[in-house]
């Protein structure tokens, strides 16, 4: 797709969302709510790459949903439940004095990643809700059949409707916890396989700059959050380090290997100076460490090296604050870098067995740690493990010649 | 649950398995998927089977029989192997049917195995 067309889909996001949203508050219903722009939102993505985004983009679709809805005998149930909110907003678009449409948004994000919601449809929930994706590609992203994805997005949305979830932005002190589910739920949107730091260049690509939506427009709606700076900022090193992630042939180039003159130096600027406004809020979260360890590895583009003794600290923190299987594995292979091989080893075999053992990043982490000690049948192993367990043909060639290598000591 | 994965793979690939410079990482990426599947201890069944080209279709019409060199199907991807799994749901069988080598340069199907008949019968 263009540069042009992308922007122009990416508006036609930006709106559909506003109005779902603004939609969904007001009916509380989030199905509905789709029906009733569903087809003024095909039409949109249809026209607007020909004629331009309209100057009153909600209005134009929500002049269109009125028509639909309005004459077609099939939105029965959507012209009962939705239509005085579909006339509400259609009055709020003819008349508003401000620039933008109202913005709910942030609290159709929060419905999404609510508790009751299955941890697993949170993030589908939210590409669907807030940019109008459809279920086969979240499907596809997500590893799961379209019907599975399909069947889990509606009974999500029966959950939000029969469970009574308000949609509020959420006050007090279970606001972090919310927010972390909120920032949860992006960060999974981002990419499978990049649950880990160390697998953040793995290579099986996610939905990334859908992911990179959602979080600029969290960073946005949560001005005074420093942990929604925090994951924008996470995503912003990860992506920076796209055009260096992989050789001419596709084989995957490991994060310390990788020429940092290919690294976007625009989006380590950017995420930068947000780790910095973030931490001038004084409070340290999941992603502000996850960033900080980004931090740390790009400023081998400044200084030549890699600062391992920062890494070792961040990686503690991390692991004693908010563990993940990710975090503990990266945590060993820094230990190791550091100069604790056998310790490192120690850490990685103290994990849970039932969870590691089909974990490929705890593979490839355990071959860099035999090999520091010398024990080259057994790193030979785990590579092999590690070989049959990736996804990605780019990393497949990368285990597979530093096997070879392995095999000349 | 039980889920079949069929391998599919292209002329391509099935050269690759006798050509001394391919040959080598044709088969380490199987060896390893297949270890990890053992490892993982998820293997019911299953076996790599030879070419296409070695295939026999029969079929019997009217009392007639049809039999024909080759594959039931000309297409441009033809089975490669199989292997029965049993995991727990299919986006698990999904996950492994991903890491398999033919994900990547052909395709692979994934089906639910019938379930033996419930009791009550004959």
């Amino acid at each position: 797709m263009d540069g042009a067309r992308s922007a122009i889909e990416t508006a036609a996001r930006a709106s559909y969302g506003r109005l779902i949203a603004y939609l969904s508050v007001r009916s509380r219903d989030v199905a509905i709510a789709e029906d009733a722009l569903s087809e003024a939102f095909a039409a949109a993505l249809r026209t607007w790459p020909e004629t331009g985004v309209p100057e009153t983009p909600e209005a134009w679709l929500l002049t269109a949903a009125r028509r639909v809805v309005g004459h077609d005998t099939r939105h029965q149930r959507v012209r009962h439940a939705a239509l005085p909110a579909i006339e509400l907003a259609y009055e709020e678009a003819m008349t508003r004095t401000s620039p933008e449409f109202p913005d709910d948004r942030l609290r159709l994000m929060f419905v999404c990643s609510h508790p009751e919601i299955d941890a697993g449809a949170r993030a589908p929930l939210m590409l669907q809700t807030v940019l109008g994706l459809d279920a086969a590609r979240i499907a596809a992203a997500f590893l799961t059949s379209p019907s599975a994805m399909s069947q889990r997005l509606v009974r999500a949305k029966t959950r939000i409707r029969e469970s009574g979830i308000a949609f509020e932005t959420p006050a007090g002190n279970v606001l972090t916890e919310r927010i972390a589910d909120v920032l949860s739920a992006i960060y999974a949107a981002y990419g499978v396989g990049w649950d880990a730091i160390s697998g953040a260049d793995s290579g099986v690509r996610g939905l990334a700059s859908e992911a990179m939506f959602l979080a600029r427009l969290t960073a946005h709606l949560m001005p005074e959050q420093p942990e929604a700076k925090g994951l924008l900022a996470l995503l912003l090193y990860c992506e920076a380090r796209t055009a260096a992630r992989r050789d001419a042939s596709g084989v995957l180039i490991p994060l310390t290997a990788q020429d940092y003159r290919l690294w976007s130096r625009d989006m380590i600027i950017e995420a930068e100076g947000l780790l910095t406004a973030a931490s001038r809020f004084g409070v340290f979260g999941r992603f502000q460490t996850e960033a900080a360890i980004q931090s740390v590895h790009v400023q081998r583009a400044v200084t030549g090296i890699t600062q391992v003794r920062a890494l070792v600290h961040l990686y503690d923190f991390l692991c004693s604050e908010h563990p993940s299987l990710g975090a503990m594995v990266s945590r060993a292979v820094v230990h190791a870098d550091d100069g604790r091989p056998q310790e490192a080893l120690v850490m990685l075999d103290e994990l849970p067995p039932q969870a590691v053992r089909t974990y490929q990043p705890w593979w490839c982490a355990r071959a860099h740690i035999l090999e520091h000690l010398g024990r080259a049948d057994e790193a030979r192993a785990s590579l092999v493990s590690a070989i049959g367990l990736t996804e990605e043909p780019g990393q497949r060639i990368f285990l597979s010649r530093k096997l070879d290598a392995i095999s000349g000591v | 649950m039980q889920f079949m994965l069929m391998f599919s793979e292209g002329q391509a690939q099935f050269d690759m398995r006798n050509d001394p410079s391919h040959a080598p990482g044709y088969w380490g990426a199987w060896n390893a998927y297949i270890g990890a599947m053992t490892q993982a201890g998820i293997i019911v069944n299953g076996d790599g089977l030879q070419g296409p080209h070695t295939a026999v279709t029969v079929r019997l019409r009217d009392g007639v029989r049809h039999v024909q060199d080759g594959p039931f199907a000309d297409t441009k991807e033809q089975l490669g192997g199989y292997f029965v799994i049993e995991v727990a749901d299919l986006d698990a069988a999904l996950e492994w049917a991903a890491r398999s080598p033919s994900a990547s340069y052909g395709s692979v199907e994934v089906r639910p195995v019938l379930p033996p008949p419930s009791g009550g019968g004959v």
